[in-house]
């Protein structure tokens, strides 16, 4: 059960451990990296699910009959090329926040954009008052 | 040419993208890509105009027949759906140029066209496409070009909200992804048509039911379907400008229609409303985001906020449409869709005509605007009227046809609950217009212009077109009607 699962396990095990670092840390790039397993754990599940045991990869040869199925290995290299396009944009955007905040810090970011808020409606509740 | 007509309406904006961000000029590019999107309108049109009383057009990508080749799909709900995107996209796009001219610098603009191009692409070939893999690329495409357009607000809190939205919305597409890993896994095949014909026989396999439940999370994070709404409020207050009005009319639209198309055709209406109970979790989920948001809406202070979070609540009638499951109900969410993005997209325009002249979305900078900018004014308020639901607007139609929806399954509170969320939308699109018009003018604001006539005449393009779909429902409760009639006899 373990070992033949043994893929499958792994799957589920990084999904988790990518998931609870997105929600857990709040650090951007963690968050990145976190995104980053979840996403593998995806890939890995897919790439076990084509793989035919015994099988060599589809060439047409004579001689190969069992092979494993390459069209969700297929899938997956688009996948990837998404996945990299996300976490290229994703540390990209982390930059311009520790540019225009000086941290990369969820709750720092956070209390800063409270005190902006809480700025922004006591300068508009003056004005309410003036008129 | 005719039979080619699919492939055109992708591949228009497809490719008009990189030419895009090869020219310098900005202006060039704004012409080329306003030239597209109305070119793309005109291919929607024909479209529609082809499978209007319910023919179908399959069309084989590169000559291979399905399931092997990828098939492109085109019904009365598809091509609903491209009109949508076109339509609105193309209007926004024209409105751009002079909305962007404020904050970016010339060069720069033909960048952002290209993203406001891939946008539009990907968002045509979601609706398009007939393979449940290609969704999934689209979606973040779509997705990727979406954060970068919000991140280039100027408020530097666009950031923190592309970035959240970026995480919330990989997270969707993955689960969105593990779903359909668990489809192929059981059938063998991606191509929709297929999956449907094969998956009923699996009903009673964990797999298929752990598949939808991947479905259902990662698509409701796309539709921003209360309470994964999280991103949603702060993403559309901080894009810059006219882009909100492209992402509330068409993002958000473009996923419900992915749900229907799978919960539907894909695992099929006995499948997910029967033994899934989609319908206990949509109806309780939607009636609770149209309160809550409706509220939260009414205490805002920032005009774009207060119509993000009406946003969040109108999403909330398309879901419970379809968690009706009735005729009636699913015509609702599917005329809904068409009238909430026109008359958002429209309300959003106005809000960044008003925005291009006072530099500020707040309520008391927008004070007596109605006196310095009276015509942008006049068509906010014909929109605001149209998204409260008075008769002879768009958003009567499909409020009544919501309601009526909620009667014929019995359920009167929840038709109660639909009329106080009415006077809800009715207290937060007052206090805007009671602003506008009737609180004098802050005095640095006292002599601004009227609008340029580009971004003027598609705000009341909007307006004219929410009135007219108030009175013909030809185009949108007519074939939604159709539409219903068929996803709901497909069982």
């Amino acid at each position: 059960m373990v070992t033949g699962l043994f893929n499958y396990w792994i799957v589920v095990i990084l999904m988790m451990a990518g998931l609870y670092i997105v929600m857990s840390s709040g650090h951007l790039v963690k968050k990145i990296i976190g995104l980053n397993i979840f996403q593998t754990s995806v890939f890995i599940f897919f790439i076990s699910m084509g793989k035919v045991s015994g099988g060599t990869a589809p060439i047409l040869k004579d001689g190969i009959s069992v092979f494993s199925n390459p069209l969700p290995h297929v899938l997956i290299l688009t996948a990837i090329v998404v996945g990299v396009a996300t976490t290229a944009l994703g540390l990209a955007i982390s930059v311009r926040i520790y540019e225009a905040y000086g941290t990369v810090e969820e709750d720092e970011i956070s209390d800063m954009d409270k005190e902006n808020r809480q700025r922004e409606t006591s300068v508009s509740t003056v004005v309410l008052d003036k008129q | 040419m005719i039979e080619q007509l699919p492939a055109i309406q992708l591949l228009l904006t497809l490719l008009a993208a990189p030419i895009c961000s090869m020219l310098r000029n900005g202006d060039q590019s704004w012409r080329l890509a306003t030239l597209v999107s109305w070119a793309s309108v005109a291919v929607a049109g024909a479209l529609l105009h082809q499978v209007w009383d319910g023919n179908e057009i399959s069309y084989h990508m590169g000559g291979w027949p399905p399931p092997w080749g990828i098939e492109v799909v085109v019904d009365e709900l598809t091509a609903i759906v491209l009109l949508l995107v076109t339509l609105f996209g193309a209007l926004v796009m024209t409105a751009l140029r002079e909305s962007l001219s404020t904050i970016m610098r010339h060069q720069r603009q033909s960048l952002y066209y290209t993203s406001f191009l891939l946008c539009m692409a990907s968002l045509i070939g979601i609706t398009l496409t007939g393979d449940a893999f290609n969704v999934f690329v689209f979606l973040e495409i779509s997705s990727l070009a979406t954060y970068t357009l919000i991140a280039r607000g100027r408020d530097r809190r666009a950031l923190t909200a592309a970035f959240r939205y970026l995480i919330m919305g990989t997270i969707g597409a993955t689960f969105i992804l593990i779903a359909i890993g668990f489809m192929y896994m059981l059938t063998g095949t991606l191509n929709m048509a297929d999956l449907a014909e094969r998956l009923p026989e699996h009903r009673d396999s964990r797999v298929l039911h752990a598949s939808f439940a991947f479905f259902t999370v990662g698509i409701a994070l796309k539709i921003a379907l209360f309470p994964l709404h999280y991103w949603l409020p702060n993403a559309y207050t901080y894009a810059p400008k006219a882009t909100t009005a492209f992402l509330a009319a068409t993002a958000t639209k473009v996923s419900l229609y992915v749900m229907i198309r799978f919960v539907f055709d894909v695992y099929g209406v006995e499948f997910s409303f029967q033994q899934m109970q989609l319908g206990t979790l949509l109806v309780p989920l939607s009636l609770a985001g149209i309160l809550i948001a409706s509220l939260t809406a009414i205490f805002q202070s920032d005009a774009k906020r207060l119509l993000a979070w009406s946003s969040v609540a109108q999403l909330g009638y398309m879901s419970l449409g379809i968690g009706l499951l009735n005729l009636n109900g699913l015509t609702a969410s599917i005329t809904h869709m068409f009238n909430h993005a026109m008359m958002k997209a429209g309300l959003f325009l106005a809000l960044a005509t008003m925005i291009y002249r006072v530099q500020s979305s707040q309520l008391t900078s927008l004070a007596g605007i109605g006196r310095t900018m009276p015509l942008t004014t006049g068509a906010f308020t014909v929109l605001g009227i149209g998204l409260i639901g008075v008769p002879f607007t768009a958003g009567f139609i499909s409020k009544w046809y919501l309601i009526t929806g909620a009667l014929d399954k019995g359920w009167l509170p929840v038709a109660v609950l639909l009329i106080a969320s009415s006077l809800m939308a009715i207290v937060y699109i007052g206090k805007m217009i009671d602003v506008m018009y009737f609180k004098p003018a802050p005095e640095e604001f006292s002599n601004v212009r009227e609008a340029p006539m580009s971004m003027l005449i598609p705000c009341w393009i909007f307006a004219l077109l929410t009135l007219y779909f108030g009175l013909d429902t030809r185009i949108t409760a007519g074939l939604a009607g159709r539409v219903a009639a068929n996803l709901l006899g497909a069982s």
